[in-house]
Parts: C-alpha cells; sequence; structure tokens
C-alpha cells in the first residue's frame, strides 16, 4: 500500500516536471516528436533506478559512516556521469538494437536535473529504504514519461496551426507545458 | 576594448541565457516564485559561472582533452558545495527556500556549457567578463520572473506589499502553472521586441 502511495504521489500528484521542474531541459529539448519523447523516457528511466541505487548505496555506506555528507553533491554527480559512460559502453557491446534507440540520448542526461535531484530526494524521503528509494526512482520516471509523451503529442499538432509571430517556438510550448501543469493540478489531494 | 564590452553585454541581451538559448529552464522555472528566490537563485549561480569559468581558463593546459568534462563537472561541483554551505550559514532562509535546487546548480547547463564553449578556449580576464555578462542576463531573467510572479501572484514586489492588505491576487502565477505562464509571456515579450529590431 504504501509503495502505491509513492507511486501515485510521484506520477500525477507532484510529478517531477510539471510540478517539481526537474527536468525541463528534455522536455522542452526533446519532445518534438512522440518517437524520440519514447526513446528520452526509455534511457531516463534506465539511468535515473541505476543512479539511485548507486548513490542510494554510497551515500548509506560510504558517506554517512565516515562523516562525508558534504561531499553528497561531488559523489553523486561523478558517479552519475560514469555511470552513464559504463552504460552506454555497456549497452553498445550487449544490446546493439536497445543502445540505437537509446544512444543519442544517454549523453544527455549527465547534466539531466531531474537524474540527481531524483537521487537526492530519494534520500529524503520519510524512513527512507533501498525499495523505497527504488520505487520511487521508477515512480518518478514513469511520472517524466507521461509528461513528456502527452506534451510531445500536443506539439505535433502545434506544427499544423497558425500561431502569432512572438508565441512561435518556445512561448507556444511553454503555455502548453502551463496548460498541462494546470491539469495535473486537479490530482492535488488525491493522496 | 570593444572584445571585451561585446562578451560582456552579449549574454545580457543577444544571447540571453533564458530567453534565448533556453540553458538553466530548470531553476528558472522553480524557484521564482518570488523576486527575492529569484534574485538569490540568480547571484548563486552567477558567483558558481564567474568562479568556474575562472578555474577552468586556469588549468585548461593540463587537463587532457578527452576527460575534459568530468574535469569540468569536478571543478564546478566544488563551487557549488562552497555555495551551498554559505547560504546554510549565512542566509538560512534562502537557503530553506532554494531547497533542492541549490545543489542542481551543478547540473545548470548554462554552467557547464560556458565552461566547455568559452571558458576552455579563452584567456582569465575574457572568462571573467563572460560569466559576469552570462550570469548577469541571467540573475536579470529571474529575477524579472520573480518579479512578475510575485505581483500577479501576491500581489508584492520584494515582499513590500502595492496593493494593500485585502487585494485579491492571481494564486495560479504564484503556483507551478503559473511559472510555465508567465514565462511563456515574458518570452513572447522579450521576441515580440528583438525581432522588430
Amino acid at each position: 500500500m504504501e509503495y502505491i502511495l509513492i507511486i501515485i504521489a510521484a506520477v500525477f500528484v507532484n510529478n517531477i516536471v510539471l510540478n517539481q521542474f526537474l527536468g525541463i531541459c528534455p522536455f522542452l529539448g526533446v519532445s518534438k516528436k512522440v518517437s524520440t519523447a519514447v526513446g528520452m523516457t526509455g534511457a531516463v528511466t534506465f539511468v535515473m533506478t541505476l543512479a539511485t541505487l548507486v548513490t542510494y548505496l554510497l551515500h548509506q555506506y560510504l558517506l554517512v559512516p565516515f562523516e562525508l555528507e558534504y561531499l553528497r553533491t561531488i559523489s553523486f554527480i561523478l558517479v552519475i556521469a560514469t555511470l552513464v559512460q559504463m552504460v552506454e559502453i555497456i549497452l553498445k557491446k550487449i544490446s546493439p538494437a536497445l543502445y540505437r534507440a537509446l544512444g543519442v540520448f544517454l549523453p544527455l542526461i549527465t547534466t539531466n536535473c531531474a537524474v540527481l535531484g531524483v537521487a537526492i530526494l530519494a534520500l529524503g524521503m520519510q524512513d527512507t529504504t533501498l525499495i523505497k528509494a527504488l520505487v520511487f526512482a521508477i515512480a518518478n520516471a514513469i511520472g517524466f514519461g507521461l509528461a513528456i509523451i502527452v506534451f510531445s503529442s500536443i506539439r505535433e499538432y502545434l506544427d499544423l496551426v497558425n500561431i502569432p509571430k512572438g508565441m512561435k517556438g518556445v512561448p507556444i510550448a511553454l503555455l502548453v507545458a502551463g496548460l498541462l501543469s494546470l491539469a495535473f493540478m486537479g490530482f492535488i489531494g488525491i493522496v | 576594448m570593444n572584445k571585451t564590452w561585446n562578451n560582456f553585454i552579449r549574454g545580457i541581451i543577444k544571447e540571453n541565457p533564458v530567453f534565448v538559448m533556453l540553458l538553466g529552464m530548470c531553476p528558472t522555472l522553480g524557484v521564482t516564485s518570488t523576486a527575492f528566490n529569484g534574485l538569490g537563485m540568480g547571484m548563486a549561480t552567477m558567483f558558481v559561472l564567474i568562479m568556474s569559468n575562472i578555474v577552468v581558463s586556469l588549468i585548461k593546459p593540463f587537463i587532457p582533452d578527452k576527460v575534459r568534462i568530468p574535469a569540468f563537472i569536478v571543478v564546478i561541483a566544488s563551487f557549488v558545495t562552497i555555495v551551498e554551505m554559505l547560504l546554510e550559514a549565512y542566509i538560512p532562509a534562502l537557503y530553506e527556500q532554494l531547497g533542492i535546487f541549490i545543489p542542481l546548480i551543478v547540473v545548470n547547463c548554462l554552467i557547464l556549457g560556458r565552461a566547455e564553449a568559452f571558458a576552455s578556449k579563452n584567456n582569465v580576464l575574457q572568462s571573467i567578463i563572460d560569466g559576469l555578462g552570462m550570469g548577469l542576463g541571467f540573475t536579470l531573467a529571474l529575477t524579472a520572473l520573480g518579479v512578475t510572479r510575485e505581483i500577479l501572484g501576491s500581489g508584492s514586489i520584494f515582499s513590500f506589499n502595492i496593493f494593500g492588505e485585502n487585494a485579491s491576487m492571481m494564486i495560479l502565477f504564484i503556483l507551478p502553472p503559473g511559472a510555465f505562464l508567465a514565462l511563456a509571456y515574458l518570452a513572447a515579450l522579450y521576441n515580440r521586441f528583438t525581432i522588430k529590431n
């Protein structure tokens, strides 16, 4: 039950993109087509879960016992950067098909604040455990996927309509994101 | 002299990080519910940007090309940790308000972008100028967004009430959707003036 609550809260109520503003760069950057949005979601899910697993263990068994919590930011970003690089190399060897699908998105993920953000937020949860942190990471990845896929399907239609000159491009995309965010506010209070 | 001036002014208008280059959107949207938070976030980012530009332009001859990105990230992360400690010690109110967005300055694409695109190719003085210009552009954009949202959402500027106690304001603008809407219209306004010129 607890896990279901975490999932609903992360996907709908505190949606990572539309409510917490993490991962806005890929949300605006790779949402012009649904297919690339799906690819990005796959890559983010993969990296976010792995990164949360590794950073959680690192924090619990290395930083806390040696009282090095102030190194959190530096160590986490290094771990994530290394992890992304490793995932890229391993995927290339093991599954070229998956690499072709996710490959181009992987380098972008190092500077995706959603990954570092979720890794840090997972540590701040109430009596957090490894399982809880992992569920939280996967739920947030689903939330990211939901937001970016819905957004990209709307954006595909935006190409077909007449938009005032000044509103073209980014402003109209932000406006759509604002309306989506407004829609997601309707979920407040269900958990 | 002309080149130095260009490097400085470029970040403020022509290549404004927020309105033109769309870098660092997460803190732009996430912390600007009040003008003070926007200004604070802008200053913190500017500090990290200038310091990392200085260090990167100094150490660039010693870094092998292949590992330059991780090296830049470590430099940036060190300064972010310093900012985090300073804010926690001296401005705890701002530290509470900005929350997770302080450690996330590390992944602000603006800082890594300037390290890679400018500081690793230019000397220290020009890198400082570039950091100052880009930092000011970022701070101005965040403060503008913060002021807009605070006026519309809570009827005040920098917590100074301008519409009287009982005025009913559009709460929407200090909530998450308001961030997107306010930035959308500010960006449209910016386009309106730059396209015309």
